[in-house]
């Protein structure tokens, strides 16, 4: 297949020395293999998250997100805008669709847009690397190139919410999406069937009201557990670190005894390709995930 | 007059009129058929719930109760997981009717003082926009030493400081937390650019909803 280029959106969680810094190692490694081209959009912004809600107000959200399509369009002109973040995806499409949507509302953002020297021309596509996985490559495609199949593991895909609704991946249902455990299927693992597939990890709560949201991290890994995953995959930042790292303080306080690791789809994929544990960044997991390490080249 | 007295003089006895022109999607409210699935499918309506689950506050805009409404906790139980969009047979945009209920009644001041999620909400706005990126240390930092009213508060740091211990030393060894942050860390070069696409942004909206009042 020819080389196929995007305009890229890491999104703040994937910087060097963030949160899901190890996400972008492994998709770097991972388009290498797949003859991906990611350009960094030039001075991309924060997509403002679903919980700057309380304190953005509508206009100044879709105009940190139309800043980035303005800059995507100016400098990478007829590439679609690529996301791996579920929050920076969902944050960005769900301000083109209002900005689409509202005659009143494009004029607002342009004339703001002025203010920073930018105006939108043509608005670009929106996706999720996920969906460019499937839809541009498809499963097939992305079967060719595994090495290293992950034969013998078992793993809980757990697809979360931002990724799923209230967009969602074209053709997938809400309540069961498929796409992640195919792609496991694909790279010659085992999708263990899930029922906290989509279920909330508690988003921004894990960080202003944990109790709750550790509730919820509870469910969905103890369901990991009973369906016999030994380690669970997510294509989403804010759901692998909350489910990975308040372990510690749920086992504290219902007496479990959890320590599960929690990867991305792309460090899966970097491994069955022939990558090294360093080329997935498996050194960035807090739980690490030996079995997996040990199978890598 | 406070900005809470001034618009429910203007609204008088229509509060649905009043959240259909001032809060995001707020139009749709109307539209709610009572069947309760959104609060059925929401995680944060078990542990322990909401005051007022999402369809019971769409009955409460209809009959008026606005300070009811404004004032309660509800709407900032939200995690954003759009369960209850999707599952809503009249395709309400709930999670955005919930968001703009909690930014309005955040702009009037008259969202409960001391809501840990409110002041999370602020917090991470003006984190992310200082620098066009959100710094993730200083976003921590800001969490656990400032009080729910934004105040400094060594004490509560400290104490929580100690709890998120291993969260923290985990994250620095995985190198997914960067103590150099504190220096400044990631940023956008057009700050100038951003802040004053930000100002134009707030002028135009407030401009639009007072014509509407």
């Amino acid at each position: 297949m020819a080389k196929k280029q995007y305009a890229f959106y890491p999104g703040c969680s994937s910087q060097k020395g963030a949160s899901a810094s190890n996400y972008l190692t492994s998709v770097e490694s991972m388009c290498k293999t797949l003859d991906i081209q990611l350009t960094e959009i030039p001075d991309w912004n924060c997509c403002g998250a679903s919980i700057g809600y309380g304190e953005a107000g509508e206009l100044p959200r879709h105009v940190m997100n139309a800043r980035n399509f303005a800059l995507a369009e100016t400098n990478l002109p007829g590439q679609d805008i690529v996301a791996t973040c579920a929050a920076c995806w969902l944050g960005a499409k769900e301000s083109k669709e209002r900005i689409e949507h509202s005659s009143l509302l494009l004029a607002d953002t342009q004339e703001a847009l002025k203010e920073a020297g930018l105006q939108i021309k043509v608005m670009p596509e929106i996706r999720h690397m996920a969906e460019v996985l499937v839809e541009d490559f498809g499963f097939e495609e992305l079967g060719k190139h595994v090495k290293n199949p992950l034969k013998g593991l078992k793993f809980a895909g757990y697809v979360g919410c931002q990724t799923n609704r209230p967009f969602g991946i074209a053709g997938e249902n809400f309540e069961n999406p498929m796409y992640l455990d195919k792609i496991i299927e694909t790279m010659g693992g085992e999708a263990v069937p899930y029922d906290q597939k989509v279920t909330c990890c508690g988003g921004a709560l894990a960080f202003s009201e944990p109790e709750k949201a550790q509730a919820q991290i509870k469910d969905i890994v103890e369901s990991a557990y009973d369906n016999g995953a030994e380690m669970i995959v997510t294509p989403c930042p804010l759901c692998q670190a909350n489910v990975e790292i308040y372990q510690g303080h749920i086992n504290n306080k219902y007496n479990t005894k959890f320590n599960i690791p929690v990867l991305y789809y792309s460090q899966l994929m970097t491994i069955a390709y022939g990558g090294s544990a360093k080329d997935a960044g498996l050194n960035g997991q807090v739980i690490r995930a030996p079995k997996l390490e040990a199978i890598a080249k | 007059m406070s900005a809470n007295q001034q618009m429910a003089a203007k609204y008088k006895n229509s509060f649905l009129k009043e959240v259909e022109d001032q809060v995001e999607m707020g139009e749709w409210v109307k539209m709610c058929m009572q069947c309760g699935v959104c609060s059925g499918s929401c995680p944060t309506n078990f542990h322990p719930g909401w005051e007022h689950p999402p369809q019971e506050i769409f009955m409460m805009i209809r009959a008026g109760k606005r300070e009811e409404v404004l004032t309660s906790p509800s709407m900032w139980m939200c995690t954003s997981c759009y369960n209850c969009i999707v599952r809503c047979p009249r395709k309400l945009p709930i999670t955005h009717i919930m968001h703009g209920l909690a930014n309005y009644a955040h702009r009037l001041g008259v969202a409960p003082k001391g809501q840990p999620t409110r002041a999370f909400s602020k917090l991470f706005w003006n984190n992310a926009i200082a620098t066009g990126r959100v710094n993730e240390l200083k976003l921590s930092i800001g969490l656990y030493f400032k009080d729910a009213e934004g105040k400094i508060n060594i004490g509560q740091g400290i104490k929580q400081g100690l709890a998120m211990q291993k969260v923290a030393l985990g994250l620095l060894k995985a190198k997914r937390l960067n103590p150099f942050e504190i220096f400044g860390g990631h940023k956008c070069k057009d700050q100038k650019g951003i802040h004053a696409m930000l100002k134009k942004a707030r002028e135009l909206e407030e401009k639009r909803k007072a014509i509407k009042a």
